[in-house]
């Protein structure tokens, strides 16, 4: 079982909650995704607006875990003033940490990340920092009193898969006793069971979802191949090899000698 | 006085923020605040005075991923 900050959780499924064709569909989607965290944010809104009241409304009626991310968000101090706001909202310490550096592939600032995630650990936040693979800044995240980390596969919302193989297996390699959580990037099901048999703990999916002609469809295949992709890992995949190896039994073989 | 709300320049009356959000139509709402650039926790809305120019953030829940 999937253990967060000392929560327990069964699916290792987080979907985000953004850019569905209706509420409805979104509900029908974390249901078929068997999701118990979804990522919701915060925005602006009017006086006479009541979007994200229906919307927050909806979430609770879903009876899920709430991740709260800091999407948009350029600085440490706008990261950090955001976490105080979604705290009160949303009611939960937890908060999805972005700081975002770059606008082309919403790639993290590492540096403001990791000194936002000091700040708000240190305030008591059970941070879920999204990251790259890097070892080093990783390293200062769990400093820093992350026990969650969440490096991207690929840009958000970029469809790519886990772009950077190498990098994510020696980040699971290194750091054994903790949650990885893939975030960003992830296109099709394959992708996320990929990163589940690379012994990832769980998967963060959105636009894959969303977007998708059936999300609510999508969603169940996503669920399912979360599903196989932990087995195959608990199961212990072989290594692959250079040459073939014949998988009959050669004694015995007919015509031979 | 003149209060920037969500980037948007407001005249209001309210000295006060829990005044100004009541003012704007936030009363029964799930929102959270901050003053120029500071998280203004709920409880202290009352007492957080404006002044002419300040910026005002209202936030609610959204979608998000």
């Amino acid at each position: 079982m999937l253990e967060l900050y000392g929560t327990a959780l069964r699916s290792r499924l987080l979907l985000g909650t953004a850019r569905y064709a209706s509420p409805a569909v979104l509900s029908a989607a974390v249901r078929a995704a068997g999701a118990e965290i979804v990522t919701v944010s915060l925005r602006r809104e009017g006086g006479g607006e009541r979007s994200g009241q229906g919307f927050w409304a909806l979430i609770r009626e879903l009876g899920v875990r709430v991740l709260p991310n800091t999407a948009g968000c350029h600085s440490v101090k706008e990261a950090v003033t955001t976490a105080h706001m979604a705290r009160e909202v949303f009611g939960t310490p937890w908060i999805k940490l972005e700081v975002i550096g770059e606008d082309d592939t919403l790639q993290p600032d590492v540096y403001g990340l990791a000194e936002a995630a000091a700040i708000l650990c240190a305030e008591g936040f059970e941070v879920f920092p999204y990251t790259t693979e890097d070892l080093v800044v990783a390293e200062r995240l769990l400093r820093a009193g992350c026990r969650v980390l969440m490096p991207w596969g690929s840009p958000i919302g970029s469809g790519r898969g886990l772009n950077n193989l190498f990098g994510l297996k020696a980040m699971r390699a290194h750091f054994a006793g903790v949650p990885l959580i893939v975030d960003a990037g992830i296109g099709v099901p394959s992708h996320a069971a990929q990163a589940l048999e690379l012994g990832f703990d769980a998967v963060l999916i959105n636009t894959a979802v969303a977007l998708a002609r059936d999300p609510v469809q999508m969603a169940g295949a996503f669920a399912r191949a979360v599903e196989a992709g932990r087995a195959a890992c608990e199961a212990g995949p072989i290594e692959p090899r250079d040459l073939a190896q014949p998988s009959t039994p050669v004694i015995g073989t007919a015509f031979r000698g | 006085m003149r209060i920037l709300v969500n980037g948007a320049w407001r005249e209001l009356t309210a000295t006060q923020l829990a005044a100004a959000l009541e003012e704007l139509g936030y009363a029964d709402r799930t929102v959270s605040t901050a003053v120029n650039g500071e998280f203004v926790a709920c409880g202290v809305r009352a007492a957080t005075a404006l002044a002419a120019g300040d910026r005002i953030e209202v936030l609610a829940p959204m979608q998000g991923g």
